[in-house]
């Protein structure tokens, strides 16, 4: 639900936390993302960055340069047009999985915790368009809601130490990608031969923020031949 | 502007890497602001050698670095003192240092703190990744290819002959910080810091923290008294944006400081670092003692501008560069 006033707390003394509501929705998220494009678009004087979340906004500043009075003024007054506030459409995005085996080690775990077959976990995950809520954790790493019902899973007892990079993973309500190898706690289901992060390239991630994703799922073969 | 080679790679050191001021604007993409840790250490190293503050230098940990000049160059050595030797005799930290083609620079291991800076007059030529020559050590990019410095990695500079003059110039010893084994952490409370309880917010003011071996350039994990949450609130929030400097609280209770290699967080965070005092946390390691103190907004803008008087006042003081 969205607050009827927006939750400032502050973060030190050079960045705030400006939140929207208590939950994780795509309306409040949207919003979210309707406040960090009109914020960006007109940066206030002293303004370092601003880093959109589920349900707030980080806002950074430079305390010398700007103060935070006139920051809040500013995110009062957007709040009054903010239903006007136009915002491009997000874009749609296919990603390749190849499901199970070596590269979704867990993708019989999940069949037999919900009482289905492999291939019926295969189609709820690919049956069903997601949003991007935020990127987070490391660059490009997407998280990606809602997954159907019958998907629903807790997290690994045990976190993975060493997640390779592309692996397609549920816990909860959510699904993610890693962009690059690191720990994690989801159930890993396939892997995708998809470059989540380019430093080099503009904007640097595949996905951004309420982007719409499909999971398509490949065969073995595809996947080793994608080009890289 | 002639770039030319000023240094070589003898030995490389625990993990001595290429940091600038930090790579900003890039959060939302979870691409995280890396940078020198201690910042007030890293633009003297650079002022004192005629750079822009927010030049490139070596961020040196604990102890191993040794490099040898490939030609005449203007150092200066700042922030921790790892005994650094030229020719294996002491070389003057906090100072613009002559060296001759063929000497060599050596860090022989910790006296106090824990990272220096090493600045070269003319800088460290590499090209910027998304506005930043930082490394990103974790997503490997950034500074060289994304990775620490290794054996036989030569270090070129921007017209470095142009620096020399900058030699003796000395950043006056009553404004060099102090690094001793306990550190002192001036903090404002908040974002979450309702959601602990009143016992809670006394026990991490009140108690000793010791900084554990797991520390890195992404969080310092400390243990300690256990901080106590409300009862009604869970382990962890809906994740949100995080800066360095803010202090999580993991359900356990034991606290870990976050420092420049994350963009967000799903933990609570009971109070965040003064900027004043980022600097210091570059300087803390493993074995160190920490302990929290509660300030005002106002008077964290003032130790604010009076560390960037102290910054003002050298740069004001100093010849600078035609």
């Amino acid at each position: 639900m969205f607050y009827q006033k927006l939750l400032y707390r502050s973060m030190g003394d050079r960045s705030v936390i400006v939140e929207l509501g208590d939950q994780i929705s795509p309306e409040i998220n949207r919003r979210v993302r309707q406040f960090a494009i009109a914020l960006m678009e007109d940066p206030a004087e002293g303004l370092v960055e601003i880093i959109p979340t589920y349900r707030s906004l980080l806002i950074i500043y430079d305390p010398l340069k700007l103060n935070v009075v006139r920051l809040k003024n500013r995110i009062e007054d957007l709040q009054k047009q903010i239903e006007g506030i136009q915002i491009p459409e997000p874009k749609t995005v296919e990603i390749p999985v190849v499901y199970g085996g070596e590269y979704g080690p867990d993708l019989e775990w999940v069949a037999r915790y919900h009482k289905i077959s492999p291939e019926e976990v295969i189609q709820l995950h690919t049956g069903t368009t997601y949003q991007v809520y935020m990127i987070g954790f490391t660059p490009g790493h997407p998280y990606i809601a809602e997954l159907p019902k019958a998907l629903i899973t807790p997290r690994r007892e045990t976190p993975r130490t060493n997640v390779p990079h592309g692996s397609v993973a549920i816990a909860k309500n959510q699904t993610v990608i890693y962009p690059v190898e690191s720990p994690g706690g989801l159930h890993i289901l396939g892997r995708t031969p998809l470059k989540l992060f380019d430093p080099f390239q503009s904007p640097p991630t595949l996905l951004e923020m309420a982007d719409w994703v499909r999971f398509l799922p490949i065969e073995e073969e595809e996947f080793k031949q994608w080009p890289r | 502007m002639a770039t030319v080679e000023t240094f070589e790679v003898v030995a490389p050191g625990l993990l001595t890497s290429v940091q600038d001021k930090g790579r900003f604007g890039y959060g939302r993409f979870g691409v995280a602001p890396s940078g020198a840790l201690d910042s007030f250490s890293f633009r003297v190293a650079n002022l004192l050698v005629g750079n822009p503050e927010n030049e490139a230098c070596l961020e040196i940990t604990l102890m191993g670095l040794k490099l040898k000049a490939l030609t005449v160059v203007a150092i200066a050595v700042t922030g921790a003192d790892l005994q650094a030797c030229s020719n294996d005799k002491p070389l003057d930290m906090w100072t613009s240092w002559i060296l001759g083609k063929g000497d060599t620079v050596s860090f022989r291991g910790l006296k106090g703190g824990c990272r220096s800076y090493l600045a070269i007059g003319g800088g460290i030529s590499l090209p910027e990744v998304m506005g930043s020559k930082s490394t990103n050590l974790s997503s490997k990019f950034g500074g060289l290819d994304g990775r620490p410095l290794q054996k036989g990695d030569i270090l070129s500079s921007n017209s470095p002959y142009l620096h020399l003059k900058t030699g003796g110039s000395t950043f006056p010893q009553a404004w060099i910080p102090p690094y001793g084994k306990e550190r002192h952490l001036r903090v404002i409370l908040g974002p979450q810091d309702d959601q602990f309880t009143e016992k809670g917010k006394k026990t991490f003011l009140g108690s000793p923290y010791q900084v554990s071996p797991d520390s890195d350039r992404t969080g310092i994990r400390l243990t300690g008294p256990m901080i106590e949450r409300r009862p009604e609130v869970s382990e962890s929030i809906i994740s949100e944006g995080v800066i360095s400097g803010t202090i999580q609280v993991p359900g356990d209770g034991q606290p870990i400081i976050i420092l420049v290699e994350t963009v967000t967080g799903g933990y609570r965070k009971i109070a965040t670092v003064i900027t004043a005092d980022l600097p210091l946390l570059g300087q803390v390691k493993p074995g160190d003692t920490v302990t929290f103190k509660q300030v005002s907004l106002d008077d964290a803008y003032e130790a604010l501008r009076e560390m960037e008087g102290r910054i003002k006042g050298f740069k004001e003081g100093i010849s600078t560069l035609p």
